[in-house]
């Protein structure tokens, strides 16, 4: 019984570790946001890795992706999808960006 | 096949205290793991089609006049909370707390996934009011086109957390019904990633390069 | 035509039927399409006459629409393909015989030409090709994998719903309004509300997205299936090679339905809701149509063929009495194949405006994936090469397949090169090249498949010398139909046009015309060879199982496999397991105990979903917003009231299964073995005497 709520309380805090974790990086998003303006470059970089870090901290804090033997096929499902949508994703915006400058819709 | 030594399928899992509903959600938790996948794909091109057409606003209202990040605060905080009260729940059923115990953080998940369907409508209705219909432009058919997508999906998971709560109050905690509170949770969770983009990409995304 | 709109018929109305374009100017075209609305009218009448007749309502409900099994499900599908193949066929035939009228001539007119060309493309690509490369597969995965159905047989049989209720929807299309005449790929604005305000577009979309969500839920299962369900022993490089181009199959599928679902439903949202995604104006960009569209169709066309190249690599392996050459090799080709096919798709728009070096990157990359294939084209030969080889139908349309798609292939090569795909963009050399590829790629590794693999659905095998026919049919009426279109395609005829000018190009298509007719007479004799077949069925039973000398472990069960597939799931211990149970002359092993058997239970959810998805349809197509809301409710309340049926399995208890069992394996003892020489003789039982690979 003992061990039991000994897992469950490990089980809890990861579960708080992930959405504090997730609360501080939404808030320095906003607060990044407010405080500076996004119009800079260098503020929407720093915006855009947060988005990044807090993806990363959710899949693996509330959707237990990690590196531990039996996560590998959900990790392999995931990193596929992620390399055929980086494919899809990049290769679009590739594509249709050219043809934006090339067509003078928009200047880039 | 391999077994894991724990659990028999990795990531969110019933744990050993449910050994045969573990083993029975192995391969329906890996099936909706793909579709999840498959679904991603659909956002994903949502999000490339966004940023293709960020420039085409054709003189209609763009991201500064109709994007408000109060707002948009708030519902990520809702969501985020949602997303970690429907863990909550996913614990109990592991940690076979009373079942009351999963129902409520149910409600309160349904809640807050409400709240959050009302805010967001509430921002269309006030972006409708300056003018931003899809119907404007091409910028703003993108951002309907993605935004409510994703609205949709919440809507779903509501209905499926009120399916399921009747669902465990009629039949109690089966193997079947463990197994739809762990796909239920990998489905909110993963809308709460895909809002991690939305923020990112479609809102301050837009206010930077729109 | 003006449209009225009425709340309760929406759009729908008198003149939406074709019958009253005959009487307001009876002429060639409005005969043709009153003809095809006759046939189909008249078809159902007949199917339903039938039914009634025999009687068959019952055990049609019973057996088959209810039925979660997924060798049912997969025969269904199969025999829904084989109609719509005929009336892709027959379309293709009108076609061939308008350009073959002569220089500005033709008994069409031009929206109707076009509906043609748009009918049959999405006809034999979602509603041919798809569903038969998926029902071959459902009857054959779980039983090469040693697995009692698939991973999710209620789901198969919602796909196999959706496919279907989808395809009714082009049926439907014939009778009431008209189809797209947009091709298949329905390009905006072409196929936008300014200019194209009628019904064909909607029947298009809507077709798409419903089959192309039945198709996502395949995908979804059949990856899951090979990935969990494998008999214990059955590892990944133990896999049958047809087993491995379906689970890459199915994550084309996963990945690649979303951007057509996406490109529909965008389109569907400017058409319906006057959104600009591909409008001309207020920022609209058709080209972010054309690139998702690609984004889909390239892949799609690699997620058809792949399990054709699986279904060849099976028969090569068999009919020549050898194990498969560089099996390695063969599944690192088709996941080289699988993982290239989403970096090619801009091959499609060369011609679109972007930079040459965007052109080049893809056009290098798409050059690339012929060395996979290259791989496969090899290993086969290989195969072949001092086997004991037997020219059985299956083996035959494998040979044809090796010679006429190595053209199709470097066709594709020479296509891939941007700066010559400028020149015979949209000509019929394109036309010519895919469907060189596809016909004897896909269709003729399809009808293999059939042959193959009839006697094991059915328990007899079909006519020998009809097959043949078939065969020399085919092969010659493809010959004939598209290799002069490759000239006319240099010469500079762009395909899709309904009528052409040049003199020069009126031979070729004459022939081309002629080579339709034989085609056409191909179909009509796979029709001859199953019928002739079912008469002749006592000659020709196989009850043992294995009728070719076979090597994958569905050949270990009886023919027709019962409905639990095996009796005790086998334990794999090599490649070819049943192969070398055969050598070691341990083929039919006497269980020691049976266990009682979980069966998924029949259940209509799939029908009902059939049902309510066509209804939904149509009603979006007519504009009949009462009853596309009423239908959408009901779907998803049929779908919940579903999630509330628990009792979702029956058994089949172990001394059912012994019986049944024991008494196959009385057959199996007294049956007589024979050699490859009887192959196609009455004695063959489907008992296999296996001297062929002990005495090469």
């Amino acid at each position: 019984m003992d061990k039991r709520s000994e897992m469950h309380r490990r089980e809890r805090r990861r579960y708080l570790i992930g959405y504090g974790g997730s609360l501080l990086l939404t808030i320095s998003v906003f607060l990044a946001a407010f405080v500076f303006g996004i119009a800079t470059k260098g503020v929407y970089l720093t915006i855009g890795l947060l988005g990044l870090a807090q993806l990363i901290l959710q899949l693996v804090y509330f959707l237990h992706i990690d590196r531990r033997r039996s996560s590998r096929e959900d990790l392999d499902l995931v990193l596929f999808s992620t390399l055929v949508l980086l494919i899809i994703i990049v290769g679009t915006i590739w594509i249709m960006g050219n043809l934006a400058v090339r067509m003078h819709t928009f200047p880039m | 096949m391999k077994r894991a030594p724990t659990h028999s399928y990795p990531g969110l899992n019933l744990g050993r205290r449910h050994p045969e509903a573990d083993k029975a959600s192995e391969v329906v938790t890996f099936g909706f793991w793909v579709f999840l996948m498959s679904d991603l794909v659909y956002f994903g091109l949502m999000f490339a089609i966004y940023i293709t057409m960020i420039d085409a606003q054709a003189g209609g209202p763009g991201p500064h006049e109709l994007f408000n990040l109060k707002s948009i605060f708030a519902q990520t905080l809702i969501l985020l909370t949602s997303s970690l009260t429907v863990g909550l729940a996913m614990l109990a059923l592991k940690y076979n707390l009373p079942r009351s115990r999963i129902v409520m953080w149910f409600g309160v998940t349904l809640v807050l996934g409400l709240s959050f369907l009302v805010l967001e409508m509430s921002d269309f209705m006030a972006m409708a009011e300056k003018g931003g219909i899809p119907q404007r432009s091409g910028f703003l058919s993108a951002f309907y086109g993605l935004v409510p997508l994703h609205g949709l999906h919440v809507a779903a998971g509501c209905i499926w957390l009120i399916v399921l709560g009747i669902q465990l109050r009629v039949f109690g905690l089966t193997d079947l019904l463990m197994s739809r509170v762990v796909r239920l949770a990998l489905f909110w969770h993963f809308l709460d990633l895909i809002w991690i983009g939305i923020i990112t990409i479609v809102y301050f995304g837009g206010l930077a390069y729109g | 035509m003006t449209i009225e709109y009425s709340g309760i018929f929406g759009r729908l109305s008198w003149e939406s039927f074709p019958i009253a374009g005959l009487i307001q100017s009876p002429n060639a075209n409005e005969i043709v399409a009153n003809a095809a609305a006759a046939i189909v009218i008249v078809g159902a009448i007949a199917v339903i006459g039938l039914l009634t007749w025999f009687r068959l309502w019952g055990p049609l409900w019973r057996d088959w629409l209810t039925s979660a099994d997924h060798k049912k499900i997969g025969i269904m599908y199969i025999v829904f393909a084989i109609v719509m193949l005929a009336r892709g066929v027959l379309e293709g035939v009108v076609m061939r015989a308008q350009q073959a009228a002569g220089p500005g001539e033709g008994f069409l007119e031009a929206e109707h030409f076009a509906e043609l060309f748009s009918t049959h493309g999405t006809i034999m690509i979602f509603f041919v090709a798809v569903p038969f490369v998926f029902g071959i597969a459902n009857f054959l995965v779980p039983l090469m994998i040693g697995a009692r159905d698939v991973a999710f047989p209620v789901m198969n049989q919602i796909s196999l719903g959706l496919t279907v209720s989808a395809g009714m929807m082009l049926m439907v299309s014939l009778v009431v309004g008209e189809f797209s005449t947009g091709g298949w790929t329905a390009y905006p604005p072409y196929t936008g509300a300014a200019f194209n305000p009628g019904v064909g577009p909607d029947y298009w979309i809507w077709a798409i997205v419903v089959s192309g969500i039945g198709t996502t839920l395949t995908g979804i299962n059949f990856a899951v299936t090979i990935y969990k369900l494998r008999a214990p022993g059955m590892t990944f490089m133990r896999l049958p090679m047809y087993c491995w181009t379906i689970i890459c199959s199915s994550i084309l599928i996963v990945f690649a339905m979303p951007p057509l679902g996406v490109a529909a439903l965008m389109l569907a949202a400017d058409r319906y809701l006057d959104f600009h995604f591909f409008t001309n104006d207020l920022g609209g960009n058709m080209m972010n149509y054309a690139n998702l569209f690609w984004l889909f169709g390239h892949p799609e066309v690699y997620l058809l063929v792949l399990p054709a190249y699986g279904i060849y690599s099976e028969i090569f392996a068999t009919f020549s009495a050898k194990r498969l050459y560089g099996y390695n090799s063969l599944v690192i080709a088709t996941m080289s194949i699988a993982v290239m096919s989403f970096t090619v798709w801009l091959h499609h728009f060369f011609t679109m405006g972007q930079s040459a070096l965007i052109n080049a990157v893809f056009g290098i990359a798409t050059m690339l994936i012929a060395i996979p294939t290259g791989v496969k084209v090899y290993d086969w030969m290989a195969t072949l090469f001092r086997g004991r080889i037997r020219f059985s139908v299956p083996m035959l349309y494998g040979l044809a397949f090796l010679m006429l798609f190595v053209i199709g292939g470097l066709s594709g090569v020479l296509l891939a090169n941007p700066t010559l795909d400028y020149q015979v963009h949209n000509t019929l050399f394109l036309v010519a090249h895919f469907h060189n590829v596809l016909l004897p790629g896909v269709l003729f590794g399809l009808l293999a498949g059939y042959n193959y693999w009839f006697p094991k659905a059915f328990g007899f095998r079909l006519n020998e010398a009809w097959g043949r026919l078939t065969v020399v049919l085919w092969t010659v009426g493809f010959m004939l139909t598209f290799l002069p279109l490759y000239f006319v395609g240099l010469m500079g005829m762009p395909r899709r046009s309904f009528s052409w000018e040049d003199p020069s190009f009126h031979p070729y298509m004459i022939v081309a015309a002629l080579g339709s007719l034989v085609l056409l007479s191909a179909l009509l004799a796979v029709v001859a060879q199953l019928w002739i077949s079912i008469r002749d069925r006592e000659k020709t039973r196989v009850p043992v199982g294995d009728p070719w000398d076979a090597r994958t472990l569905e050949w270990s069960t009886p023919a027709p496999p019962p409905p639990y597939n095996f009796a005790i799931i086998p334990n794999v211990t090599e490649r070819d397991d049943f192969a070398a149970a055969k050598e070691r002359n341990e083929a039919y092993p006497q269980p020691e105990a049976y266990e009682d058997i979980l069966l998924p239970r029949n259940t209509a959810i799939g029908f009902v979903l059939c049902v309510f998805s066509g209804v939904w349809m149509f009603a979006l197509v007519w504009w009949i917003w009462w009853l596309a809301a009423l239908m959408s409710v009901l779907i998803v309340v049929a779908f919940i009231a579903w999630t509330f049926q628990t009792d979702t399995e029956v058994v089949i208890p172990a001394t059912e299964v012994r019986k049944q069992h024991e008494a196959w394996l009385e057959i199996v003892r007294n049956s007589d073995p024979v050699n490859r020489d009887h192959e196609c003789a009455p004695e063959n039982r489907g008992l296999a005497r296996p001297d062929m690979e002990a005495t090469t």
